[in-house]
């Protein structure tokens, strides 16, 4: 912004203003760091995160990580909080991008009730609030039979009010060296590629993925685990064994990826439809038919569009999956919320959330912002 | 006018600027705020007292969302036993017992909204633990709900014994007392139990209907109210026989105000004397006359209780007038949700509910 | 091959076209035909005065009960306030849609809107708060529903305008290192964190933060934090529309001897706000949607009245009929706003912007 003529006579103006308003904010902190202090020994409450080694006694119904409650750690319970939180909004994020494609995609559809369809689905969806959607999605999963009454689509996958099991692999320790392995394979295949992409060899190119199955093969080899499917079986009152999706992790991915695709939907067309008619009209001359010009010309210049305002969806996801508490799927937000309440430590709670928040907005921003600066790189 | 919006002072003599008013005003406000702070000023000796009388309302916590306890009826007006309790310290302190704001409150938000001083009494079921008493500054005034954690599973289970639950899926509140007691006693019995928490008791109560749940565990009371509910259904429903924990529920006030604490309690203590000697609403002019000195103490006609309490001397006619006594209370709040008596009736008809004499 | 693909995608759609058009008009038929029997030809619509809600029970899973929204609908509007002053409630939402409609059309977009606004929300305040003209008084916690609704999303919006215009010119102030890395560690520093997060920080957090006996209303805490919230989204709005200027504005108005802030009040923040009307009008409907979360810190909004309506013994289990009057509600005031605005961005023919959405 250009410097108003002013300024230029009186130097110590912009100072001035800067040293205020640094007094400012540091004035406000001070007094409320000062009062907080006071209040909070006032009323008989700890400060710092000592409470984070104390037992925690949070029942928790899905964690991913071993649990007791009352005997571990408040610091154990918010972990799990996360990582329930990255169980959500990672699938979910890939699931909206899907749904948000298709149906952003289907609005542009030459056959007229599906394109009104779409359009429908985008406006009712965005037009309601969030929580009221994820409430109705509860509902809707609750309303399913009782575990003996189950729907069995499939043998082996039952469809209840306890949410939706299918049969899974027993977890071997040796699966974590296999996992490496393949991740390892992964990296290395990338490397390789890399290196390789302008070689004129086929073989060589091809030869470049080799570690993808090979490594974790190896792996395989070397620790050979037992294979063992758990199937779901119906003992007592709930199922035993098995791959559980609960009805309160089904509605909020649900509600999370039908209300975010709505408006990647939207972003989705915005993209291709500000590709120049023209680019249509070229491929369709080339003999491309309407799914390979949409697929090898319009999306490649559209993703150009379409990345920065679906990384604020993505952002977007996952500070909404803190609506998790209404529903009672255990997220950071519900677990860290318990804790403040059993311990009355509000500010070290709160702290933690937004740290927690923080992290994940910042991380996937930088990995965006890293995808889009390759992709116009490419483009160039 | 909210409290936060501060006008400058009228400037006598003539207007030295906009600078002087701003100056003013911004002193104004500073002192305004200040005035704000705890009433020290001389009184009753008893800051929240003083508080609620210049302000000339009771503030009172409440849940807002509980059958039976404190839930607005379709008029929008808070009924059940814990905004009775509200009214009648309000009869007792000012004399009316409509001058109460009800502040409804979370199982979060509860205790700093009482810490804060944004409310003067907390009457929202809290159960009260030592845990508690010991840790926030908080204390109790009285139990104003005998209650325990039972269980309410469908009679189509068979379950018949809480410790048939094991492997149940039971559906909680998080952050109540249940889930602490629950993870106590599936724990002493070597059992296993799949949590499902849920904020809201709408939600709770879906989710048990539905069979998202086996098994629906909260106070006992609350299990019964919503048994009761369920109208012709209601002989699906089977409450277990254990009480798995004593839940004794009461008003809160804060540590330090000896006199408050004392006026919550009294009033309590008034509401229960008063069913004792049959003392109503309805029939208590019949008793101006009355020779009976328990009775004239109590209404304030001899002795100067209620000025020993801070409070004018006919703070309990005015409670047992306008909001009544303790049988009354509940024959409005608890019986209409099917609620028998039990613990919560006087002591000499097999109840817990006891009063310290009056005099 | 190229022929032959494009042969086969020809046939794709003379085939597959009505296949698809066929599946989901059946689809769709089967949809409606299930949704009308529930909401129409099943459906209880009123209750014999006097009785119970069996009719309703016996009808539960295959009609709708319409009779809880004639029940319950003035408490799910209007909340607390009381019951013979509603009309008041009611006269406030008018006031409010007025409003809304007048800012919408551009006929009014001229200085005197501020007036008009400003006037409007005096009436508003006279008719909520009441206290003159005969207007009984009528304290803020007894406010409920509809107009806390629209109070939090239009005074979140009003006062979160200019703190964004101040902190959208402190990240463009260049000359000011600090100011501006102040403005953006606030702007990311709110963008970053979930409302819900903010609203616990109001709720929980904030009355540690003053002094003993200091309390702001739960309402303007929450109003409070809506407002820091909405400030930092806004700012981002407000910053498009600034950089969407080109460069010789600046110039031009420095040529002419214009002070930064003569420059920046008359030339180029009307130019930047028009700009962003359209963006603004979605933000601001993204507020309006946002408002329902101050149902987990316990403020009756229209979302939390909807709730509790449904938690009276008598009438649970009926609250798909009033999730569906809220819905309506929602869609209703976001959907015509979302009209409006794409209107006023074509006619405004504005760059094509993506619209942020605040969560």
């Amino acid at each position: 912004m250009p410097r108003p003529p002013r300024a230029r006579s009186l130097r110590w103006q912009p100072l001035l203003w800067q040293g205020l308003a640094l007094a400012a904010v540091g004035l406000v902190i001070t007094v409320f760091v000062h009062q907080a202090r006071s209040n909070l020994a006032a009323r008989h409450i700890a400060t710092g995160f000592g409470f984070l080694d104390q037992a925690a006694p949070i029942p928790i119904s899905e964690t991913l990580l071993s649990y007791t409650p009352s005997v571990s750690s408040y610091g154990r319970a918010f972990v799990i909080g996360i990582l329930n939180t990255l169980k959500v909004a990672i699938p979910g994020c890939v699931l909206a991008t899907a749904l948000g494609t298709a149906i952003g995609v289907a609005r542009l559809s030459p056959i007229p009730l599906l394109s009104r369809l779409a359009a429908i689905y985008v406006e009712v969806l965005r037009d309601l609030p969030l929580l009221l959607q994820l409430l109705f999605w509860y509902g809707l999963f609750q309303n399913l039979p009782a575990p003996r009454q189950s729907f069995r689509p499939i043998a082996g996958v039952f469809l209840s009010n306890r949410g939706v099991l299918f049969p899974g692999l027993l977890w071997q320790p040796a699966f974590a060296w296999v996992l490496v392995a393949a991740l390892a394979g992964l990296a290395l295949a990338i490397v390789l590629a890399r290196r390789t992409a302008l070689s004129a060899s086929r073989a060589r190119r091809l030869a470049a993925f080799l570690p993808l199955p090979v490594l974790p093969a190896a792996a395989l080899a070397l620790f050979h685990p037992a294979f063992v499917i758990d199937w779901p079986v119906l003992r007592g009152f709930n199922f035993r064994g098995g791959f559980v999706i609960s009805p309160e992790y089904a509605a909020l991915a649900t509600g999370l990826v039908l209300y975010t695709a709505s408006y990647i939907a939207e972003i989705v067309r915005g993209g291709l439809v500000s590709i120049a008619q023209g680019q249509w009209e070229a491929g369709a001359a080339l003999g491309l038919s309407r799914g390979a010009v949409l697929r090898l010309v319009v999306l490649p210049q559209a993703l150009r569009l379409i990345i920065p305002p679906l990384t604020s969806q993505y952002l977007n996801l996952v500070k909404n999956s803190s609506l998790a508490v209404a529903i009672g799927y255990q997220d950071v937000v519900s677990i860290a919320d318990t804790m403040l309440n059993q311990t009355g430590q509000a500010i070290e709670g709160i702290a933690l959330i937004m740290a927690v928040y923080l992290t994940i907005s910042l991380s996937i921003s930088v990995m965006m912002n890293v995808y889009n600066a390759r992709l116009a790189r490419r483009a160039r | 006018m909210p409290p936060f919006l501060c006008r400058p002072a009228a400037s006598p003599g003539p207007a030295r600027g906009v600078f002087v008013l701003v100056a003013r005003a911004i002193i104004g406000c500073a002192l305004a705020l200040l005035s704000h702070g705890p009433a020290q000023a001389a009184g009753s000796g008893s800051p929240t007292l003083d508080a609620v009388r210049a302000r000339g309302v009771l503030s009172c916590g409440v849940a807002g969302n509980a059958a039976g306890f404190s839930l607005p009826d379709s008029q929008g007006v808070m009924q059940g036993i814990d905004a009775e309790g509200c009214r009648a310290i309000a009869a007792a302190v000012l004399g009316d017992q409509r001058k109460v704001k009800f502040v409804p409150t979370t199982t979060e938000n509860r205790f700093t909204a009482l810490q804060s001083g944004e409310i003067d009494v907390l009457v929202r079921e809290t159960t009260w633990t030592l845990g508690r008493e010991a840790s926030l500054g908080l204390e109790f005034g009285v139990i104003n709900f005998y209650d325990g954690t039972g269980f309410m599973v469908k009679k189509s289970s068979g379950v018949t014994s809480a410790h048939d639950l094991d492997g149940a899926t039971i559906c909680v509140e998080p952050g109540t007392s249940t889930e602490l007691a629950i993870a106590d006693y599936f724990r002493v019995n070597n059992m296993k139990y799949t949590p499902v928490e849920i904020q809201d008791l709408q939600e709770i109560h879906n989710a048990f209907l539905s069979g998202r749940c086996d098994a629906y565990s909260t106070d006992s009371s609350a299990l019964a109210g919503f048994r009761f509910t369920q109208g012709a259904h209601a002989d699906d429903f089977l409450l277990l026989p254990e009480l798995i924990s004593k839940e004794p529920l009461g008003p809160m006030v804060r540590k330090g105000d000896d006199k408050w604490f004392d006026i919550v309690r009294w009033v309590s203590f008034a509401q229960i004397t008063g069913e004792e000697y049959g003392v109503s609403s309805r029939n208590i002019e019949n008793f101006t006359n009355t020779t009976n000195p328990d009775i004239r103490r109590l209404l304030g006609i001899e002795g100067n209780l209620g000025e020993a309490l801070g409070l004018d001397n006919r703070w309990a006619f005015n409670i047992l007038k306008q909001v009544g006594n303790t049988g009354e209370v509940w024959n409005r709040t608890m019986a209409p949700l099917g609620l028998p008596r039990g613990l919560n009736g006087l002591w000499n008809r097999g109840g817990l509910m006891f009063a310290p004499p009056l005099r | 091959m190229r022929v032959l693909r494009d042969g086969r995608g020809d046939m794709a759609r003379r085939f597959v076209s009505p296949l698809i058009t066929l599946f989901l008009s059946l689809l769709l038929a089967l949809g409606a035909w299930r949704f009308f029997s529930w909401a129409l030809w099943h459906a209880v619509w009123t209750l014999p005065p006097g009785s119970n809600t069996d009719l309703c029970r016996a009808a539960l899973g295959h009609g709708a009960c319409w009779a809880v929204i004639g029940e319950k609908f003035r408490f799910i509007l209007f909340g607390f306030y009381p019951y013979a002053q509603q009309w008041r409630a009611a006269l406030v939402i008018l006031c409010f849609i007025t409003l809304f409609a007048l800012s919408l059309s551009q006929r009014f977009w001229r200085p005197s809107l501020a007036l008009i606004w400003g006037s409007g929300l005096v009436v508003i305040a006279i008719l909520m708060w009441g206290g003159v003209f005969g207007l009984a008084f009528v304290p803020e916690d007894q406010w409920g529903g509809l107009p806390i609704t629209l109070l939090l999303a239009t005074l979140g919006l009003a006062f979160a305008f200019p703190l964004a215009i101040l902190v959208a010119l402190a990240r463009r102030a260049e000359g000011l290192p600090v100011i501006r890395w102040l403005a953006i560690a606030y702007v990311e520093l709110i963008r970053g964190v979930p409302l819900i997060s903010l609203l616990f920080m109001a709720s929980v957090m904030l009355p540690l933060f003053l002094p003993n006996g200091w309390n702001i209303d739960k309402l303007l805490r929450a109003q409070l934090a809506f407002v820091l919230f909405a400030g930092a989204y806004l700012a981002e709005v407000v910053r498009a529309g600034l950089a969407a200027l080109p460069r010789g504005q600046y110039e031009g108005a420095a040529a002419l001897g214009l002070s930064y802030w003569q420059a920046t009040r008359l030339i180029i923040l009307p130019q930047a706000l028009r700009h962003v009307i359209p963006m603004l009008v979605n933000t601001f409907i993204g507020f309006f949607k946002d408002t329902s979360l101050v149902l987990i810190i316990g403020i009756f909004d229209l979302m939390t009245t909807g709730r509790t309506a449904t938690m009276e013994p008598a009438w649970q289990g009926f609250a798909n009929e009033v999730y569906l009057l809220l819905a309506a509600i929602y869609f209703g005031f976001c959907f015509t706003m979302a009209r409006i605005s794409r209107r006023l961005e074509q006619r405004l023919s504005a760059p094509h912007h993506s619209i942020e959405e605040p969560a």
